[in-house]
């Protein structure tokens, strides 16, 4: 108890050293000033205890004035402590884990994440934009309760029936349930306020979208899991500074990085997170650096202890979770064609599996190829033109992800089109050769106009009936470090088709076509000759029933190759997911004042509706309390600057208003501005690690803000005030919930605007649609 | 009187003959043979038809950035004697003898000029030696993407002119004794520079941005002299740097919209009172319209949204398909769309339900109010306007919307719609043309008449669908629609009601939209309008700029090999690089070493270290991390003002490193002397050696300008003989 007071001293007034000699003048008789008025306030908030043992969040604010008081009764009052915690505890257990199994169907997003739990218990091989801890973890969480992962998650709305769902329900309810419980630790390390902890918890368990969002089989409870640890931990590990190196300051130090680790392998989401530990590390560093009585070999050690402790060590826990992740999945699947050839052959049941086939590439085989940059597609072409205004108006050439009749060419040589009798000749670096497309018998062909996309490069079109084209069908066969009459090893031999009649060579620019191109991806013929793997293609499947098969062993790709392509893929996935015409595209700024929410289950009136939407009490009380930080955080720091004399009570709280406050505000910041940059379609629920933040702020700011009414009352006025401004928040808090919690524990009968509707007249915002 | 007179009378002047002589080598080199080439050079053929739109007074709306721009463009063209009759269609294209290039160009090189001896006042307003503002200028003088950029009537010139001005200005009040009232001046100047580069092209705000935190650092520091008495100070600088840039920026519009009185080309993307407000166009049509929509009025409806084309309601004498191509089902009725062309076929009559025949507005007109239930009977074939619990054709959400045809297959006519005023002021508001925006709820059903936006197939002659969507799920402006084109009807036969019209509306009363009204709705859908992006021939990524990966090809002479490059000078572009690498490296270091408590520089020195770093690497900054993150297409260009700052960088780096790294000794310093000689003397060699890509002249054989491609990925044209 005793250290910790000093630490505190100590840390304010190094901050003084450091930063403004005249708060120091201020501070220096605070210690006396501690010691006159912790008398009194001890026997009082001691009495008020004993008098109502029940209700100790009243009792502990109207005493906080100042620290010493509030440190005061955290020591006498530790039971009302912890019957404050289990009240959160079971509040928050019980509102997540009421009527988790209604609805008894697949609801919203539980068809996408659902099924990749099953791909987990079934061991196929998948693609998702997501990292795969999340998933992981829903599939073991499945597997434990009993669920065989055979429902087939097709769509929302499909019945349960006898499958097993309520296990996977249940852990993330479980996991969402920690979210109140976190953030009242949080608040209580940040502002050492009962108060200000007890209010943001109430705010979350309260939240209606907090609810629907943790009850049911989604990435997002999991992901807000570990950032709020990480959160937790990282301020606990701040509060072990003065006792660097101990058993406890590692323990937050590793816990910190465990979580960071998990925040990240569940969504990317999670960078954000880092992010703000990362910055709070390099402050915690920047003055250890400016802490003269630390030797540098000191703050060596302490920059490495975080070097291994918050990156070395969660990039290792990430990695692990891609090694298991692939050791896992070892059937083929749905996800084969994004990945490279040499990732594909090491998945049961894909066709390059032990593959077997012709071993050089020969005049009249049927081929598909793959071009080599990460997350190639296959060189394809369909029966569409290129609309009108794109370069010539002839068949689309692209390249596609997924395995395809379409991916499907011919080699030919130049000139003739007949086949050969006996065993067919083999093709050789430097020869001349013609691709026609199996389908639709048009030819590989580039011209000189302009790429649909990439202008500085040229149009690849399928030109050509039945194998007869003109002189621009013809490609230059080239094997990278080939020399002239190299045979063409399939699958490993890199090669380029080089165009004679302009000298380009056949490029996949890695952009997406518009819709005309049906979103593949755009395939061009660069005039810049430069070897990259843009340019570089290798022959996938290979068919020639008059050559042997040769079973091929196909290098196997080292661990760290798979996963950076697979994290390429996922990036480019991300950042694919354009939003769609006719879809309402939510927009950042919709978010903080809750304008729209998201249909979980249900449309129409027969149905069991649930709808995410926050409790819009909960919700405008957090915008409102941004905007009031921001005033109070103004006037403090004017204040201070400007060098008015403080008491200590006020110095105090202005402490916690910039240092806890400024590290909840910057973790909104980081969790919700990034999102204005992003060009990827948004959902509302996206804000939901953001609205953490500001809840936790809310609780701060309010708290500060109530404790400073005897600015405008005396004394026992201000305790009043201050009591019926807290009961107010709460009462509103609960009877909003009240209000709301159809939203998320279900609805049936007529929509709101109807009359009849037990949401009646709560329809505050037209665009709500419940 | 002689005692009145003091003699001598004396004038002392002092003139920093090296100012004089850097400015007037700018002026050389960016306005020398200033009408060559006499074609359309570029972005020329973007700007100039803006230039001409001013000349004609046409109202024109473009996404690209504020008005103020394109004014000072038109100012030149003004002074000209430009008459605005010039076809902008494509680069290359000759000048008429008629049009004064040299008055179009001229304002723009003079800024670029401007610039260089503005450069060096900035260095000395930093604090560092008239060698370094030296340097600073030289290197600005002798960059060749500037003058290239200066050079033809193109913004890039203004915007960096304005920025350069508004941080010297700046800086001057800074550095004045505090006792000055006349500093305030300065201030004054920064603030209305702001508000300049702001109106010339959007990325001034981040330089404004910049210019806001340096000023609040300073004013921080002010509030904490507990020795003055700050109010003041802080209010004035509240007005300068806050108050007026904003009401600047508002003018810059005034001026733009009093002078762009006539209706043109892009009037149909603003609301029909933005539209009333110009001559021609709309006004004449509505001009003396009546205000107040009545029963049997016959009105155009057109659509609130902008999305994707303006349209009016419409209809006409073909039917839904009975099945559509998948398979699904349609009513058969008389398809109802939406048409973005006038046409006879957009006429609206308002008719009262209970009346029988009804279609004439009775005297006194009977006025239609919020809340009010209406027929809408289609003018040309005398349909009523139903809708129906039938899926819509192509959004099968929602209901069709039909002109209803009874085919007696117990499918009752659904035709009654309410009114439903959403920008109403009271109650019982009566149904204004052209402001009120009127959603139509169908009464059977709740649903709402809704533009979807789609476009119709073949047998929908590609026109837009209209649908009716139940409200709760349909938001935003397709909902709204609006009275544009109004008059009361006078017959009652279909025949003369036809004849009716067909014939042209006329009437008189004068509309007034304000100023304020007009300033935002332009200012919105300035920021709305998405103009498809796709990438050009010579656009380029943010991170190419920095190693000048791409050019861009501005002018090639029609027959020879005369051509115009946007290229920038290597050598300096290379000193640039270094010096901002450098700057963070030394500025880390120095860091590091002060938490540690060693004091490397006086605090003095430290301080004006800061600032240089505040101004130079945060100007490079602000004007180049936002491209990162933009989707739009970008050009090589578009680094220019971020090299500004680091030209004026590297010179105060070098002096910093030669009287603080070097004082110890003679023989380093005299290497750095000769280093520097050597760089400057490789600057001008480059700088030779692009002048003919730089100028467009002399003309260069293909070898020269195989020879100038020092880079693979540099497009040189060279023509094949």
């Amino acid at each position: 108890m005793f250290s910790f007071l000093m630490a505190k001293e100590e840390c304010i007034s190094q901050r003084n050293k450091t930063e403004h000699s005249s708060i120091l003048r201020n501070r220096k008789n605070i210690p006396t000033s501690l010691k006159t008025s912790q008398a009194p306030f001890t026997s009082v908030s001691k009495d008020k205890i004993s008098q109502t043992a029940g209700h100790s969040s009243e009792d502990d604010n109207q005493s906080s004035n100042g620290s010493s008081a509030q440190l005061f009764t955290r020591r006498h009052g530790e039971s009302p402590v912890k019957v404050l915690l289990l009240l959160v505890v079971g509040l928050s257990f019980s509102t997540r884990l009421y009527k988790i199994t209604e609805p008894p169907h697949v609801c919203w997003d539980e068809t996408h994440f659902g099924k990749m739990g099953s791909y987990y218990i079934n061991r196929t091989f998948f693609f998702d934009v997501h990292p795969p801890l999340g998933k992981m973890l829903i599939g073991l969480a499945g597997y434990m309760t009993g669920y065989d992962g055979t429902f087939p998650f097709i769509k929302p709305g499909d019945k349960y029936e006898q499958h097993n769902y309520w296990g996977m329900r249940g852990f993330c309810a479980v996991l969402g349930s920690f979210l109140p419980i976190f953030a009242y630790l949080i608040l209580l390390e940040l502002s050492q306020s009962h108060t200000a902890a007890f209010i943001s918890a109430i705010l979350l368990i309260f939240d209606t979208g907090c609810i629907t969002i943790s009850q049911y089989i989604l990435l997002d409870p999991i992901l807000m899991f570990f950032i709020m640890a990480a959160v937790l931990s990282m301020v606990k590990f701040n509060q072990q500074r003065y006792r660097p190196f101990t058993a406890s300051w590692w323990f937050w130090l590793v816990l910190t990085g465990v979580n960071l680790a998990g925040a990240f392998g569940v969504k990317f989401v999670g960078l954000f997170v880092i992010l703000l530990v990362g910055l709070n590390t390099i402050w915690d560093l920047w003055r250890l650096l400016g802490d003269l009585s630390l030797s540098l070999v000191d703050v060596a050690k302490h920059f490495l202890a975080r070097v291994v402790g918050l990156i070395l060590l969660p990039l290792f826990l990430y990695v692990t979770i891609f090694a298991v992740h692939f050791v896992v999945l070892n059937k083929s699947g749905p996800g084969d064609g994004f990945f490279s050839s040499a990732f594909q052959s090491r998945l049961m049941g894909n066709n390059l599996y032990n593959a077997s086939m012709p071993e050089y590439l020969a005049y009249g085989s049927t081929i598909t190829v793959k071009n080599l940059r990460i997350a190639g597609g296959y060189l394809h072409s369909h029966w569409h033109l290129y609309p009108e205004g794109v370069g010539s108006r002839q068949q689309q050439v692209t390249a596609y992800s997924h395995k395809d009749y379409n991916n499907l060419w011919l080699v030919h040589r130049q000139d003739d089109n007949n086949s050969q009798s006996g065993s067919p000749d083999l093709v050789r670096h430097g020869d001349i050769i013609r691709l026609e497309h199996k389908e639709t018998t048009r030819n590989l062909h580039s011209h000189l106009h302009e790429a649909p996309l990439t202008k500085k490069h040229f149009q690849v079109t399928g030109y050509g009936i039945n194998g007869t084209g003109d002189t621009n069908d013809l490609w230059q066969l080239e094997v990278c470090g080939g020399r002239k009459g190299d045979l063409v090893k399939v699958l490993r031999s890199k090669v380029r088709f080089l165009h004679r009649a302009t000298g380009c060579v056949l490029y996949s620019s890695g952009k997406t076509l518009p819709k005309w191109g049906w979103e593949q991806v755009e395939v061009t013929c660069s005039p810049y000759l430069k070897e990259t793997p843009s340019s570089q293609w290798n022959i996938e499947d290979h068919i020639n029933p008059k050559l042997p098969n040769i079973s091929l062993s196909v290098l196997k790709p080292h661990f760290l190759e798979i996963l950076l392509e697979s994290h390429i893929v996922m990036i480019r996935g991300n950042s694919g997911l354009k939003p769609k015409d006719n879809e309402m595209n939510s927009k950042p700024w919709h978010w903080p004042i809750n304008y729209q929410g998201l249909r979980f289950s249900g449309v129409n009136e027969t149905e069991y509706r649930v709808y995410l939407l926050g409790n819009p009490v909960v919700w405008w009380l957090n915008l409102a309390s941004l905007g009031l930080y921001l005033i109070m955080v103004a006037v403090a720091s004017i204040t201070i600057q400007r060098g008015f004399s403080l008491g200590p009570k006020r110095i105090e709280q202005s402490q916690v208003l910039m240092r806890g406050g400024g590290l909840l505000l910057l973790g909104w910041l980081l969790h919700y501005a990034p999102f204005y940059t992003m060009g990827r379609v948004l959902y509302y629920h996206h804000y939901f690690p953001a609205m953490l933040f500001s809840s936790m702020l809310t609780g701060i700011t309010v708290d500060i803000l109530l404790n400073s009414a005897d600015l405008l009352l005396q004394p026992p006025y201000s305790d009043w005030m201050q009591r019926v401004g807290q009961m107010v928040l709460l009462l509103s808090v609960l009877y909003s919930f009240y209000l709301f919690h159809p939203l998320s524990y279900g609805m049936t009968g007529p929509l709101a605007h109807e009359p009849g509707s037990t949401m009646a007249g709560l329809k505050w915002m037209d665009s709500w649609e419940f | 009187i002689s005692a009145m007179l003091q003699l001598p009378l004396v004038v002392t002047a002092q003139v920093d003959l090296v100012l004089v002589l850097v400015s007037l080598l700018a002026l050389w080199t960016r306005l020398s043979r200033l009408s060559y080439p006499n074609a359309v050079v570029f972005d020329e053929v973007y700007y100039g038809q803006f230039v001409s739109l001013y000349m004609k007074r046409v109202f024109f709306i473009d996404d690209s950035g504020p008005p103020l721009g394109h004014m000072i463009l038109a100012l030149g063209a003004y002074l000209g004697g430009f008459d605005g009759n010039f076809v902008w269609n494509r680069i290359g294209a000759e000048y008429p003898s008629s049009v004064s290039v040299w008055s179009l160009r001229v304002l723009p090189a003079l800024c670029g000029a401007l610039c260089v001896p503005l450069v060096y006042l900035l260095t000395l307003e930093l604090r560092f030696s008239h060698l370094s503002a030296l340097g600073a200028a030289v290197l600005l003088l002798l960059e060749n993407s500037l003058i290239v950029q200066s050079r033809f009537m193109l913004l890039e010139s203004v915007l960096i002119f304005l920025v350069l001005l508004a941080f010297f200005s700046y800086l001057r009040f800074h550095n004045a004794p505090t006792s000055s009232w006349f500093r305030y001046v300065w201030l004054l100047l920064s603030g209305i520079s702001c508000a300049a580069a702001v109106g010339v092209k959007y990325m001034g705000l981040f330089s404004y941005l910049l210019l806001l935190g340096v000023a609040f650092l300073h004013t921080w520091n002010l509030i904490g002299d507990q020795s003055l008495n700050v109010c003041v100070q802080c209010v004035c600088r509240v007005v300068c740097l806050l108050v007026v840039p904003v009401l600047l920026y508002v003018f810059w519009f005034y001026l733009h919209l009093s002078l762009l009185n006539r209706s043109g080309p892009h009037d149909q993307l603003m609301s029909s009172a933005f539209q009333a407000s110009l001559q021609g166009g709309l006004s004449r049509i509505t001009q003396g319209q009546p205000l107040e929509v009545a029963y049997g009025s016959q009105v155009t409806l057109r659509s609130s949204a902008s999305q994707p084309i303006p349209c009016w309601l419409h209809s006409h004498k073909a039917n839904y398909p009975v099945r559509y191509e998948n398979g699904r089902g349609s009513s058969h009725q008389q398809q109802v769309t939406c048409y973005p062309f006038k046409d006879v076929n957009n006429w609206w009559i308002i008719k009262h339900p209970g009346h029988d025949g009804g279609h004439m507005v009775d005297t006194p007109p009977r006025p239609v109010r919020h809340g009010d239930v209406i027929q809408l009977v289609h003018g040309m074939t005398s349909r009523f306007l139903n809708s129906h619990d039938v899926a819509a054709p192509m959004s099968p959400h929602a209901q069709e919307v039909s002109g209803y045809v009874d085919f007696n297959v117990s499918m009752p006519a659904q035709n009654l719609w309410k009114v439903d005023i959403s920008n109403r002021e009271a109650e019982s508001e009566v149904w204004k043309t052209i402001l009120s925006e009127v959603r139509l709820v169908h009464v059977n059903t709740s649903a709402v008449l809704k533009l979807s936006g789609v476009s119709l197939p073949d047998w929908g002659f590609r026109q837009l669908e209209v649908v009716a969507e139940k409200l709760f799920k349909a938001h935003g402006s397709s909902l709204g629609w609006n009275v544009e084109e109004h008059r009361y009807g006078t017959s009652q036969e279909p025949k003369e009601r036809e004849a009716e019209l067909h014939s042209p509306t006329h009437i008189d009363v004068d509309r007034k939209i304000s100023f304020w009204a007009k300033f935002l709705e332009l200012q919105w859908k300035m920021l709305a309008v998405k103009q498809e992006e796709s990438e050009h021939k010579y656009s380029s990524a943010p991170l190419e700029w920095i190693t000048m990966e791409t050019n861009i090809a501005y002018w090639l002479h029609a027959t020879t090999n005369a051509q115009i490059h946007l290229i920038g000078n290597p050598v300096s572009w290379g000193v640039a690089n270094l010096s901002l690498l450098a700057y963070q490296l030394l500025a880390a270091v120095y860091m590091l070493r002060r938490r540690r408590g060693f004091k490397d520089l006086p605090d003095a020195v430290w301080d004006q270290f800061v600032c240089l770093g505040c101004v130079c690497v945060g100007g490079w900054v602000v004007n180049f991390v936002p491209f990162l993150l933009m989707e739009k297409t970008l050009f090589l260009y578009h680094y220019l003002p971020a090299l500004c700052y680091l030209y004026l960088l590297s010179p105060a780096l070098l002096e910093h490193t030669h009287t603080h790294l070097l004082s110890s000794s003679v023989t380093h310093r005299c290497a750095l002397c000769v280093c520097v000689s050597a760089v400057l003397l490789s600057v001008f060699v480059s700088y030779r050696t692009f002048c003919p890509l730089t100028y467009g002249s002399p003309e260069l054989s293909a070898n020269q300008l195989r020879g100038l491609r020092w880079r693979d990925t540099w497009d040189i044209l060279y023509r094949r003989r």
